[in-house]
């Protein structure tokens, strides 16, 4: 018996978006002022949803860990957000942006929503320029575009390497329209720790108060998730440090489902890791894949060279370097999506062709770019016969112009200067494609319980192309999220506000104090961070970015056992009621623990290879993933039951109507 | 590396702050300063102590989080960076450093290093921003063409991570980096223009009811602001509210502050 509605409007896909529009129930906005909206994130997902909502008239309540609602991580994002919009004439279309997304999600995600998705895109861009976020612009005063990989076409805006935070800030600025109005009331540094659960629709959370250590009982109408992805369960990744999964994975023990958990992205260019003391990764945009080149040397012993210092990068010339992305992708080259890029880092660092002490690194090299800007901006200068001097000049300015503080970023973290000598980068942990099951309202499986952002399963199927998590985002709070909330809410004009003094409240918040007692009292002898590395070594190595089936099954195991030990051992010092930074942690930890295990008991169930999920078993002669359509075209969607070990599948099918279904090729 | 760290306690906003004193060891120059203190914390949680607290959560220098005093100046020694990218090879072995919360009135201390900036929440929240609806139903983006100067200095502007460096800074504890980048940001764009006048009145009224100093212009924000904002913010907030002040305010907010 399963719950997998995913109620799709029927009609023709370009039709379907617009239809439903129309088809919803609204609300009055007499009623709109008796309703009450809970949005827990304040990332790009919830500022958008919780700006939109209130300013549509319902009383909207965010929530956020961070001390302003501005740092949510989307504020890290960096190269750029994607949008239909066809400003270069190179031929994109809705049509072309839905295409790229499925093919690129290796024909993993519902069609309906990655349609709709590439049709509100261009609204984006609009209302983002409208808000005064200042995109990048050509002479002309006219929007410029970059690539990013695996499209053909250049429909990526940006804001140098800084677009989420622009994008971010403009989001918070609409919330602080709202707040100054009256409409938002912003909870910072709390955090949410339960859901709510009354007669079978989500009508509050249990919430602690950062500062003052105090549990808080809220309620709404509504609960809205954008509460971001789960990558830290890797421990290293190129999330916030406090990026966590609590608030979808409670929702999950309440009954909302859990979807394709295994879907992982890990993002070719990141900054290697350098030791044992490592606590997160950087990101180097994927945007400077545009500009840089990816190579190793085509000879071990050059390899060795360089990795004992012997030899440096600028040492071997054009023949001794393998670009080895423009040789085996010879159609897209450097701009192969991530889940190909990565992979064929990691197989030439396996193969013995590393450039880092660790062996663990490959080059990004922008030598060629510096030239080609460097002539082309003397040209514009006037300058039609310059020097090598000038064109290197000229070219560092461009460089610098574009990507201009991921290279400051680089430098202070490394100590190189990569104007001078190539980038090192290796895959990191970045995104999750994966989470909470939704359907084409957002809505999870559970009543009145929405879910946005990177927090849902989302429209990416199982690998994401660069520059969609922002659109994605954006487009769910700003456009789908306050037409679809609204049918449901109409229900609820009459309601009245939700009482928090009854006893599913009690529950859920005796549930919560007991859990956080049993941390505090538990006495044990490993810091929190002990703990989390250690699931963050297993995920890696056995859940990484080629898993197999012996490995997989282990993972489950060592899980469970660390899960086990966590609770004996750990050691989580101060009080309940302060600012208590460990406590926040162990909270968080406990629930990647679980987490972790059926992350692990996804993989293993899907017995193929598809987009970030590469299983060894499942692969062509060439080393390309091999997906298995017949047995696998569906959405794992788990619902817990009691033990993140023994989950219950349910299976959306995929149906592709508008798109062939063929193997992917980047050739 | 061997150091000598020297730290603010501060149980909570009531209780009475005091440096303590912390040798450690170990330290290596590619750790950035926060995993310099999570070695520290993981030691002091080891030996059952309180591990100390403080802001952070991006660590790569633009969430605006983190925000130590260190040896006196705010983020520390190195230039354009922010305390979670600041690096340890900045540092010898035998240094003693001196880590401290951002000090302002306006920034009470919660415990520890962590302090309240919502007063800067507060400031945007007067008038930081555009009044558009967020319906998608407006003009299309190319429509408007902004000059490229313009824009590249708004985005310049926009680069602020509200870090508040700036006040900690200050001799005056002045907000006025920060409060000048946000208008610049708007100002400098046509969407922006049509509010300028009264979104400037507003977030100066909100800046002084914070309790921020004056500005009496000694440059102490623009070294230590870790995203390049300059004073020529302050000069074109300064243009701004002169000819707000002029024109004579569109809202009522200047009587009130009677
Ligand atoms: C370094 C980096 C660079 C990236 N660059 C790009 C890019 O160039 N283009 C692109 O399209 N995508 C990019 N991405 C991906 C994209 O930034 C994210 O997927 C997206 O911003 C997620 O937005 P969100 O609103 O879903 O969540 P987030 O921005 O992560 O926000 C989560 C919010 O939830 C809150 N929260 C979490 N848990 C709780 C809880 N229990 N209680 C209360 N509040 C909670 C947090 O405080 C925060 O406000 C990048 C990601 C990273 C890590
Ligand atoms: S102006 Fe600079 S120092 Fe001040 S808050 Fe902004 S980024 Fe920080
Ligand atoms: S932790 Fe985000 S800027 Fe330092």
């Amino acid at each position: 018996m399963s719950k997998l509605d995913s109620k799709i409007p029927k009609g023709p896909i370009a039709d379907k978006w617009t239809k439903h529009k129309n088809d919803i129930h609204l609300v009055n906005p007499a009623n709109k002022r008796n309703i009450d909206v809970i949005v827990i994130g304040t990332g790009l997902a919830g500022g958008s949803a919780a700006a939109t909502l209130a300013e549509l008239g319902y009383n909207v309540k965010t929530f956020c860990y961070q001390d302003s609602p501005r740092r949510a991580h989307s504020i890290a994002a960096q190269g750029g957000i994607n949008a239909a919009k066809n400003y270069q004439g190179d031929g994109d279309s809705i049509y072309r942006l839905f295409y790229d997304t499925v093919k690129g999600g290796d024909y993993r995600s519902r069609e309906s929503n990655t349609w709709r998705l590439a049709e509100v895109s261009a609204n984006i861009i609009d209302q983002c320029v409208a808000q005064g976020v200042p995109f990048a612009r050509e002479y002309g005063g006219m929007l410029d575009n970059r690539s990013f990989g695996g499209v053909l076409v250049s429909r990526t805006f940006y804001a140098k390497g800084q677009t989420g935070q622009q994008l971010l800030l403009g989001a918070y600025a609409a919330m602080n329209r709202q707040i100054n109005r009256g409409k938002i009331t912003p909870y910072n540094r709390h955090e949410m720790l339960d859901l709510v659960i009354v007669d079978g629709k989500a009508r509050g959370i249990i919430a602690r108060d950062l500062v003052s250590g105090e549990i808080e009982r809220h309620s709404a109408h509504a609960v809205v998730i954008a509460s971001g992805g789960y990558g830290n369960v890797f421990y290293l990744s190129t999330n916030a440090m406090g990026s966590n999964v609590t608030a979808s994975w409670k929702i999950h023990k309440r009954g909302a489902y859990f979807a394709n958990p295994c879907y992982t992205q890990i993002h070719p260019t990141c900054i290697p890791v350098s030791g044992d003391h490592q606590s997160k990764l950087t990101l180097m945009s994927e945007s400077l894949r545009n500009d840089g080149r990816i190579w190793v040397p085509k000879k071990k012993e050059d390899a060795e060279a360089i990795r004992s210092g012997k030899k440096k990068p600028n040492d071997l010339s054009a023949e001794e370097r393998d670009y080895y992305l423009e040789r085996r992708y010879p159609s897209f080259g450097n701009l192969v999506p991530r889940d190909v890029a990565s992979r064929a880092a990691k197989e030439r660092c396996d193969a013995g062709f590393g450039v880092n002490k660790t062996g663990q690194a490959v080059f990004l090299d922008f030598a060629s770019a510096i030239e080609r800007f460097g002539k082309e901006r003397a040209g514009i200068h006037g300058n039609h016969n310059p020097s090598k001097e000038e064109v290197t000049k000229l070219g560092k300015q461009v460089i610098e112009e574009k990507y201009g503080n991921l290279f400051q970023m680089y430098e202070k973290i490394v100590d190189q200067n990569p104007y001078e000598t190539p980038m090192m980068i290796y895959p990191a942990v970045h995104y999750t494609m994966g989470g909470i099951w939704v359907d084409y309202n957002l809505q999870s499986t559970i009543t009145g319980c929405y879910v946005l952002g990177e927090a849902n399963f989302s429209d990416h199927g199982a690998n994401r192309l660069g520059a969609s998590a922002l659109m994605q985002g954006l487009a769910d709070g700003y456009f789908v999220l306050p037409y679809t909330i609204g049918d449901y809410l109409s229900k609820d004009i009459k309601t009245g506000e939700i009482p928090t003094d009854t006893k599913e409240f009690d529950e859920a918040e005796n549930k919560i104090r007991e859990l956080l007692e049993k941390l505090i009292n538990n006495k044990g002898t490993h810091s929190v961070d002990h703990f989390h590395k250690k699931l963050g070594q297993i995920m890696w190595n056995k859940c990484g970015m080629a898993r197999n089936a012996e490995d997989l099954k282990s993972a489950m195991v060592d899980i469970k056992a660390l899960r086990e030990e966590f609770w004996r051992d750990v050691k989580v010092p101060g009080e309940m009621n302060e600012m208590n930074a460990e406590l926040e942690k162990a909270t968080r930890v406990a629930d990647f623990l679980e987490l972790g295990e059926l992350f692990a008991k996804d993989a293993l169930h899907r017995n193929e290879s598809a987009g970030g999920h590469f299983r060894e078993e499942y692969q062509t002669d060439e080393g390309e993933a091999l997906r298995d359509d017949e047995n696998f075209m569906y959405v794992a969607a788990w619902e817990y039951t009691g033990d993140p070990g023994n989950e219950v599948l349910h299976k959306e099918e995929l149906d592709y109507e508008n798109i062939e279904v063929k193997a992917r090729s980047y050739k | 590396m061997k150091l000598t760290l020297k730290i603010w306690r501060q149980k909570n906003n009531k209780a009475k702050g005091e440096l303590k004193t912390y040798p450690i060891d170990g330290i290596e120059g590619d750790m950035s300063f926060l995993e310099m203190l999570d070695v520290l914390n993981e030691g002091l949680i080891n030996k059952g102590e309180e591990p100390v607290v403080f802001d952070h959560d991006c660590r790569e220098g633009i969430c605006g989080s983190c925000s130590l005093q260190i040896n006196g100046e705010p983020h520390g020694p190195d230039r354009l960076v922010t305390t979670c990218q600041l690096h340890m090879r900045m540092f010898n072995d035998g240094d003693t450093i001196v880590i401290e919360p951002f000090r302002a009135k306006a920034f009470p201390v919660i415990k520890d290093l962590v302090v309240d900036r919502s007063a800067f929440d507060r400031i945007q929240q007067a008038g930081g921003y555009i009044s558009v609806n967020t319906s998608g139903n407006t003009i299309d983006a190319n429509s408007i063409p902004v000059n490229k100067h313009d824009a590249d200095e708004s985005f310049n502007a926009a680069a602020c991570i509200g870090c508040g460096a700036c006040v900690a800074a200050c001799k005056n504890a002045s907000a006025m980096l920060f409060t000048s980048a946000k208008i610049s940001q708007f100002a400098l764009l046509p969407q922006g223009r049509i509010e300028a006048t009264e979104r400037a009145l507003n977030m100066v009224k909100q800046m002084d009811l914070e309790g921020f100093g004056n500005c009496t212009n000694t440059g102490a924000c623009e070294i230590e602001c870790p995203k390049g904002i300059t004073l020529v913010s302050i000069a074109r907030m300064n243009r701004e509210f002169m000819s707000a002040s002029l024109e004579g305010p569109l809202s009522n907010v200047w009587s009130k502050k009677g």
